[in-house]
């Protein structure tokens, strides 16, 4: 087996927050991400789905070393990435690039198209035709090549987010961090970029990791799908997999809650209410993260923390009753 | 079939700008049904929330509003504030995107709550009303009511402060209540609580519910009907099954199309982007992006028409069937 593209261990990132009672200064420790392993193989799409605040945004940055992670190993093409020089970094930042979620902040207003997409290439001092790489990759990302011209205002946001495509593309990276990158768009523009993705990833044997919220994207778009709560990564396994057969009582309760876009099917199938929101990260459960919220907690999950392993689902699952998840719980996803 | 709640007669919204006139709603008609939910699907800039904002004489002075809405004999189009303070929140309520600009900072939730319950029950005490806000607070799923009614906004999450505008919107017994994008900010198991509460809502007081969303799977759950709005027209309009299964018009086609599918097959997005409407296309605004589009969709601006199971604004229904 070949190495793969991003190799993530035991990440943990912690930020630490102060705020004040009187004149008393307090520091609480923000628990964002906690003991995260995470592979992404060569070629593939790895999709990191959670609600706000479970640290999947977190994740995808420290994996780029754009936040420090507190501990833990990041590993890209066999490579630590953690604890390496700022220049040598720089170097290999060539590699591995991010698209963000939101097209009108990762833009510069003041500069135009072309520009900001010709900006990797100097701070690269990447050789050759700049205006000529810009061309290319404008059309390489279904836009044209007189856009470059172009400043941000006067596109529309699945154009923009288009340039955002391209401007990581500018360095010929191998791994691309997508954080949200659709998440801002109308759906019939949405697809559109998804196939782009798609499409790239083929043609220049791109590996992603494959941020979002949205669990219809995600199932689209990824071969692998790792669920994440409250800094944690509940289960991880095959797309299909995980959809069909999921282990963990999180993940059943996120599918039964995405809605479907069909009547028919939306109205027959059983429904997970969760109750209560998404703990607080600086104070997170003891045990399991998520007995707060869970249907069948039991005792044992208060005291001891379910490890992510292979539990008979073929894929890890961190829940101490994922073999009865299967048995107890309806599935959503069956339609 | 029951007297319309809330009756929409060709409305009409324009803005006036400085390059000149925007219309972002050109001719819209509903009826709404006491205890249905009325789904309004769109896209950013189709006019579907400029249309309901117009209603409640919540838009600026740039806002030219033309046409009629009606609830029950009282006319919205046109009235004075101090008429439209007396029908907001007694008879049409609206909740909003975002929670946490919608409720003030500086009062104690409760007291925001019972201030609505005053404004429209002048004979009511403000001991009754506090207790009344408790209650309201407790009907939307709001755990330990008492204590959280002396909390700040701040002190809310945001699932919980969106069931606390629903709380402030109901307070009156609205005959209508208008959801924009009620769900959108929320995350997933949140957004199903609240879609939960405004169901229990519906049913159990009777009150109308339009619900202004972009997410069709939030339709197909939550409508009874559904109209679909593309650059500030109604382009069709039916219940919410035939919507999905027995569509006759490219723009519905083409949303349902855009969604993600379970396999890794390739999605069919809709090429192109909305019009500018500052200056809108001649005939159907769809047809710049619409693979069906032929030279007479560049004459009259179609009216919906029954084709089939749904009342379709494509000049072409007829022929959609055989076209797919």
């Amino acid at each position: 087996m070949s190495t793969p593209v991003v190799e993530v261990n035991n990440l943990t990132k912690e930020f630490v927050v102060k705020s004040t009672r009187g004149l008393r200064v307090i520091k609480r420790t923000v628990h964002a991400v906690s003991d995260v392993s995470l592979t992404i193989p060569e070629g593939k799409t790895v999709g990191l789905v959670g609600e706000s605040g479970s640290g999947k945004t977190t994740v995808g940055r420290c994996i780029l070393r754009l936040i420090e992670p507190t501990a833990g190993s990041v590993k890209f093409k066999g490579t630590e990435l953690l604890g390496m020089e700022q220049n040598d970094l720089r170097k290999l930042r060539r590699s591995m690039q991010i698209v963000f979620q939101d097209p009108y902040a990762s833009l510069d207003p003041k500069m135009t198209v072309g520009a900001s997409i010709a900006e990797p290439l100097e701070i690269q001092n990447v050789s050759g035709n700049h205006q000529d790489r810009v061309a290319e990759l404008l059309e390489l990302v279904g836009l044209a090549p007189d856009h470059a011209r172009r400043f941000p205002h006067e596109f529309s946001g699945g154009q923009r987010q288009r340039v955002g495509v391209a401007r990581a593309l500018a360095l010929n990276p191998s791994f691309i961090v997508l954080d949200e990158p659709v998440s801002a768009l109308d759906v019939s523009i949405q697809a559109g970029v998804v196939n782009l993705l798609q499409d790239l990833q083929e043609q220049l044997g791109l590996s992603y990791l494959f941020i979002a919220h949205d669990l219809s994207v995600v199932r689209h778009i990824s071969d692998t799908v790792a669920v994440m709560y409250l800094g944690k990564i509940v289960e991880v396994g095959p797309a299909e997999d995980l959809y069909l057969a999921s282990g963990h009582p999180y993940t059943k309760a996120l599918l039964s809650a995405v809605p479907q876009a069909d009547p028919v099917t939306e109205r027959g199938r059983p429904r997970i209410m969760l109750q209560g929101e998404v703990p607080s990260p600086i104070n997170p459960p003891s045990g399991c993260r998520f007995r707060t919220r869970c249907p069948i907690a039991k005792e044992i999950c208060a005291v001891e923390e379910p490890e992510l392993k292979e539990r008979g689902q073929g894929h890890p699952v961190a829940c101490h009753f994922a073999d009865t998840v299967a048995l107890e719980m309806p599935n959503p996803a069956a339609v | 079939m029951t007297d319309a709640t809330l009756s929409i007669r060709d409305l009409r919204v324009t803005f006036k700008t400085l390059l000149g006139p925007v219309q972002a709603v050109r001719g819209v008609s509903l009826d709404v049904h006491p205890g249905e939910v009325l789904g309004v699907v769109g896209e950013s800039g189709s006019g579907k929330s400029v249309s309901f904002l117009s209603i409640m004489g919540l838009l600026g002075k740039n806002a030219v509003i033309e046409g009629s809405a009606k609830v029950g004999d009282v006319e919205l189009v046109g009235a004075n504030q101090k008429a439209m303070r007396r029908v907001r929140g007694s008879e049409v309520a609206m909740i909003f995107q975002d929670p946490l600009s919608a409720l003030n900072p500086v009062h104690r939730v409760g007291a925001q709550v019972a201030e609505m319950i005053l404004a429209h029950q002048r004979d009511m005490s403000k001991d009754a009303a506090a207790n009344r806000a408790v209650e309201l607070l407790d009907l939307v799923g709001i755990p330990q009511p008492e204590q959280r009614a002396r909390q700040y906004a701040h002190e809310f999450s945001g699932g919980m402060r969106q069931r606390v505008m629903i709380a402030m919107a109901i307070a009156n017994n609205p005959k209508v209540l208008i959801a924009d994008e009620p769900t959108t900010a929320l995350d997933v198991t949140v957004q199903a609580q609240i879609l939960e509460v405004i169901d229990r809502i519906r049913k159990e007081m009777g009150t109308a519910v339009v619900l202004i969303t972009h997410d069709l799977g939030v339709v197909a759950r939550m409508a009874d009907r559904v109209q679909v709005m593309y650059a500030g027209r109604v382009v069709e309009r039916s219940d919410v099954h035939n919507i999905f299964h027995e569509s006759r018009h490219p723009y519905t086609r083409g949303l349902l199309g855009s969604q993600p599918t379970l396999g890794r097959e390739r999605l069919t997005p809709i090429p192109g982007a909305p019009p500018n409407m500052l200056q809108p296309p001649s005939g159907c605004a769809f047809r710049a992006r619409c693979v069906h589009a032929a030279p007479q969709c560049a004459g009259d601006l179609p009216e919906l028409v029954q084709v089939g199971l749904t009342e379709s604004a494509c000049v072409r229904a007829n022929e959609l069937e055989a076209l797919v």
